[in-house]
């Protein structure tokens, strides 16, 4: 069968094929901009659905409540709370670890399950062997993570150090669970999967080893559909009060829950803002092209007229051609956006987030959606030029254009053009007819600078978060946590073991800091007002002592959640012993990128809590080369809990970041360089198309390839030159942007741009220049120099 | 050759023969193509279109190069230059005045002038030129400013601000109506005059002719006639 085409649907072919280069360059940038939507997207729904599939299959928890013991009868009072569905106490250890052949401090936090069947709520996935024998002893199930990070198997062997009690047990299986998706170590700041583990245990042994037979310390509840979390959290806390609670928490504060949903609510941003960025680039350059081709098609566009097509017709075979780059960019964005969705998705897998099984989706919808944006704004970039093809009469369009009107410019009038030869003015003269367009080129290159810039920041605003977090602030070596408030004379003790130069005791204790209608439910750090280990920043950045009497919040902490400044008298509800609740002045506010925190000084908070000398932990300075004694040294000591060790956490978190930065990077420089390239090639090309019968005529009087290439090219690097340091104020700005939609009560990222990154930005535009320039050149030198001649433009 | 006056030898052609191949048809433009032309002489190629003479204009401008023959400017031989010599050649010694003027619309009268003299080793000033085709009051207007006849004499005052050996104009009244072509052709006239630059104007308009030293006529590619004008008729008496 012979394939026959409509002769406007060939012409349409015919010109995307000579045009192919822009097509191509046009289509790259849509292709940038669908790519980050796909990729967010699909990330975003597959992560969502995966979640919530997870979540509903293993009963995650509604309701948590942490406590310090109650009888087992207490749950029964719990469990009439009008609303309570389904509820499940709990045995829950914190534990230190030891693993063969890993001298490093490990902490570990041992959960019950059941021994009469498999957990009514937060349900375990087993992935390799099987979950523990009811009323065994020493079984135990394993976190992925830390079965992973020590390459573990059901039959080896571990040992825990529980209430002081040194434990063998046996890995019988590896898990995930619903709870622990993000695993992270209390008080510590990025996932340590070598150095923090949780474990699953029979009921009936922890309990026997916890000293919890006939108790519980943790409790976790689903709630009837319709139900008022708030109302059930109050009557827990009621209840649970007695019995040491530190306050129910609903599942939206649950700290892996958390964490998963505020990474989820950048992938939104992502999908917003840089498709944003890409389309609205895509548009410009279509409109830009179309224009160009209505402008040298205009006579065609006559005598098809003159023919007898309709307006409709005309105006429907741009949109036509319009819709085929369309389709080209969308149609590669959407592979390329799923493959970096995929690889997203791995890496999410493999670092941050651990779920059984990952459903990778391609909604469908995902397609449409990137198509109906990309044709929106490729369209809408359009329209004025397909109009004005549509407006034409036929006997309009055949007669030439109008030459164009040109100027003297504000340099010469302000009396510079002797410095300017004719081909500079001429420069000059081209940049300033066309304002808009020259300045819509310079933002679309500039964007490739930002984009790249900020695909390189994140790298310099980790490094800067750690340095800030760990070489000024917490500066410890090690943090020890002990396994109850204990005697601040304990610290001498610490500060005569080998290897220990130097000592800093805190206490912390567990709180509802309130002010006006705002709350948070946060510890209260107790810290040395002159301490060097632990210290917290001003804005900074240099070290300030906390004073005497009152709380310094951290900048996010006061400004974000609590709204309170200086002066302001803040209500703090203590959850520990007596529950005190008194009113505090706020003394200052601190700067802090990762977590947030109240600071008293220690003495202070010892008074409120109306104890002596009592701290809860310390912070250690050890000699280098001495840390695996002190680790030993501290690990047979029954009173210390756990141990994070600040170096080895930096160094395991760079491990798990790495390959995030790394993949951001790629995908960022591949973006960038298809706007850079796309925007650089497309003005070059029209440009050459616009002044290509100028510059044969120069060629004709005796200008070689290299001089007419000065007029054609400057004016594009006039262009990207001056993409440059606009390019960084985009970078600047969007950097600004991505600042603002991260912050969270997790993290903030540093507005901190190092040179490295305005380098960068600076390349992509230099090298896409370079690279168009080059193709440009090739150009030059097929100049019909004779046909120039004998046509009238 | 039968020219009055026996100046210096500034072109000589021999043999000159250019084919076009378009796909697979070999279109010949020039068949054999014997010609001198001498300094300071006005040189009017006449013939209907595709009799070849624009090709042969192109060929002694260094815009083009032949299939066969040789051309020689002076002791150069133009057929053996590559790109950069021919550019060379053009930059520094070739005057075009084209059709459809061809000026560039971003510089103004004066610069458009001033583009080529820039480049030029010994060049007249761009007033100086423009004030010869009559254009001294209009120094500072840009191409849109300017009529059709205007355009074309600043392309002219464009092509000799240069101090050209020789002035190649192709159809320079084409697109212009008799009236506003005289003016031209006044200037044209009076540049070869006064400068004695060797001028070369292709027209397929016998009227014109008639301002010529010396005509050569051109039918599918060869020379059908080359004869002297008695009496050569100023630019204003002619009318068409």
């Amino acid at each position: 069968m012979k394939l026959s085409l409509a002769p406007l649907d060939l012409k349409l072919l015919r010109d995307l094929w000579h045009m192919r280069g822009q097509v191509l360059a046009i289509a790259a940038v849509i292709m940038g901009g669908v790519a980050t939507l796909v990729m967010s997207l699909t990330t975003y729904d597959s992560l969502t659905t995966t979640r919530d599939r997870f979540y509903a299959e293993y009963r995650f928890a509604a309701v948590f409540a942490v406590l310090k013991r109650a009888p087992e009868s207490v749950a029964e009072r719990l469990r009439a709370v009008p609303g309570v569905e389904r509820l499940e106490t709990r045995v829950r250890a914190g534990v230190k670890l030891e693993v063969q052949g890993f001298g490093d401090p490990i902490t570990g936090l041992l959960l019950s399950v059941p021994d009469g069947g498999p957990p009514q709520l937060n349900d375990i996935h087993m992935k390799r062997g099987r979950t523990v024998e009811p009323y065994s002893s020493n079984e135990v199930v394993l976190s992925d993570t830390f079965a992973e990070a020590h390459r573990l198997e059901p039959g080896d062997k571990i040992a825990a150090i529980i209430n002081g009690k040194r434990k063998a047990l046996t890995v019988v299986g590896v898990a995930v669970s619903p709870e622990y998706v993000y695993q992270i170590a209390p008080g510590a700041m990025f996932p340590d999967f070598k150095r923090y583990g949780v474990l699953w245990m029979g009921r009936n042994a922890l309990a026997a080893a916890y000293d919890m037979e006939g108790a519980f310390n943790n409790v976790t509840a689903t709630l009837a559909r319709g139900t008022q979390v708030q109302e059930v959290i109050d009557r827990f806390d009621g209840i649970l009060a007695p019995y040491g609670g530190t306050g129910a928490y609903p599942r939206k504060d649950q700290f892996s829950n958390r964490f998963l949903s505020e990474e989820l609510k950048q992938l939104q941003t992502t999908a917003t803002i840089f498709p944003a960025i890409f389309l609205g680039v895509a548009a410009f350059l279509l409109n830009v092209v179309i224009s160009r081709l209505v402008a040298l098609q205009r006579e065609q566009i006559a005598i098809l007229k003159a023919f007898g097509y309709s307006h409709l017709v005309i105006a429907g075979h741009f949109v036509k051609l319009v819709l085929v780059v369309v389709v080209i960019g969308v149609g590669a964005g959407t592979a390329l956006g799923a493959w970096f969705g995929r690889g997203l998705s791995d890496v999410y897998m493999e670092t941050t987030f651990r779920f059984p099984y990952l459903d990778y989706l391609l909604n469908p919808g995902v397609v449409i959606v990137a198509l109906v944006v990309s044709a929106t704004a490729a369209i809408s970039g359009t329209l004025i030029a397909v109009f004005r093809a549509a407006r034409l009469t036929p006997a309009e369009g055949m007669r030439p254009e109008t030459p164009a009107i040109y100027r003297t410019t504000v340099i010469e009038r302000i009396g510079l053009q002797r410095w300017l030869a004719s081909p500079s003015r001429m420069i000059v003269r081209h940049i300033e007819r066309r304002p808009l367009k020259a300045v819509l080129t310079v933002l679309g290159i500039a964007c490739a600078c930002g984009l790249m810039m900020v695909g390189n920041y994140q790298k310099g605003a980790i490094d800067f978060m750690v340095d800030v977090q760990f070489r000024q602030s917490a500066r410890e070596d090690l943090s020890l946590t002990f396994i109850e408030p204990t005697s601040g004379r304990v610290l001498h003790e610490l500060a005569a073991l080998p290897g220990v130069t130097h000592v800093e005791g805190f206490r912390d204790a567990p709180a509802i800091l309130r002010f006006r209608n705002y709350s948070h439910r946060h510890a209260l750090f107790g810290i040395q007002p002159d301490g060097t280990l632990h210290r917290s920043l001003d804005r900074r950045l240099q070290p300030v002592s906390v004073p005497a009497g009152g709380v310094v919040l951290t900048d996010h902490l006061a400004n974000k959640i609590l709204h309170v400044q200086p002066g302001d008298m803040l209500t703090i509800e203590i959850l520990e012993g007596r529950r005190r609740t008194v009113e505090v002045p706020v003394l200052g506010i601190t700067q802090q990128f990762l977590g947030v925190s109240a600071y008293m000084q220690q003495a202070s908070l010892n008074e409120l809590l109306r104890e002596g000398n009592v701290v809860t932990g310390a912070y250690l300075a050890i000699e280098p080369g001495t840390e695996p004694l002190v680790y030993a040294e501290l690990h047979e000591r029954p009173r210390v809990l756990g141990m994070v060790a600040n170096d080895a956490a930096i160094r395991s978190f760079y491990a798990t970041i790495g390959e995030f930065v790394l993949f951001y990077n790629l995908v960022s420089t591949l973006l960038a360089g298809a706007i850079g390239f796309g925007v650089v090639y497309n003005s070059a090309r029209i440009a050459l198309s616009e002044g290509g019968r100028e510059l044969a005529s120069l060629r004709v009087l005796g200008f070689t390839r290299g001089e007419i290439a000065y007029i054609l090219l400057g004016e594009l690097a006039v262009l990207a030159l001056a993409a440059i340091p606009v390019g960084m104020l985009v970078g600047i700005g969007l950097v600004g942007i991505l600042v603002q939609a991260f912050e969270s009560e997790l993290y903030r990222l540093p507005m901190t741009l190092t040179s490295e990154n305005y380098a960068m930005g600076a390349a992509v535009i230099v090298v896409s220049a370079l690279l168009s320039g080059w193709l440009v050149w090739r150009q030059l030198g097929k100049l019909d120099l004779v046909a120039v001649l004998k046509t009238r433009e | 050759m039968d020219a009055v006056e026996r100046n210096e030898l500034v072109f000589r052609a021999r043999g000159l023969t250019k084919i076009y191949r378009m796909g697979e048809v070999e279109v010949p433009a020039l068949r054999g193509i014997d010609l001198e032309l001498y300094a300071g002489e006005m040189v009017v190629l006449l013939g209907p279109s595709g009799s070849g003479k624009s090709t042969l204009l192109n060929i002694l401008g260094g815009l083009d190069t032949p299939t066969a023959g040789d051309v020689y400017y002076l002791d150069h031989n133009l057929t053996a230059a590559g790109d950069r010599d021919l550019t060379l050649f053009r930059r520094d010694h070739v005057g075009f005045v084209f059709q459809f003027y061809n000026l560039i619309p971003s510089l103004t009268a004066r610069e458009n002038v001033a583009v080529v003299t820039e480049i030029s080793p010994a060049p007249m000033r761009p007033e100086e030129a423009l004030t010869l085709v009559g254009l001294g009051e209009r120094l500072d207007h840009f191409p849109a400013q300017l009529s059709g006849g205007e355009q074309q004499r600043v392309a002219i005052a464009r092509a000799i601000a240069k101090n050209p050996a020789v002035l190649l104009c192709d159809e320079p009244t084409g697109a212009l109506d008799s009236q506003t072509g005289v003016v031209v052709l006044e200037a044209i006239e009076r540049v070869n005059r006064e400068l004695g630059t060797l001028t070369v104007l292709i027209t397929h308009n016998a009227g014109i002719a008639e301002m010529a030293d010396r005509v050569i006529r051109l039918s599918d590619g060869h020379v059908i006639e080359s004869r002297t004008n008695a009496v050569k008729k100023p630019a204003h008496e002619l009318s068409w």
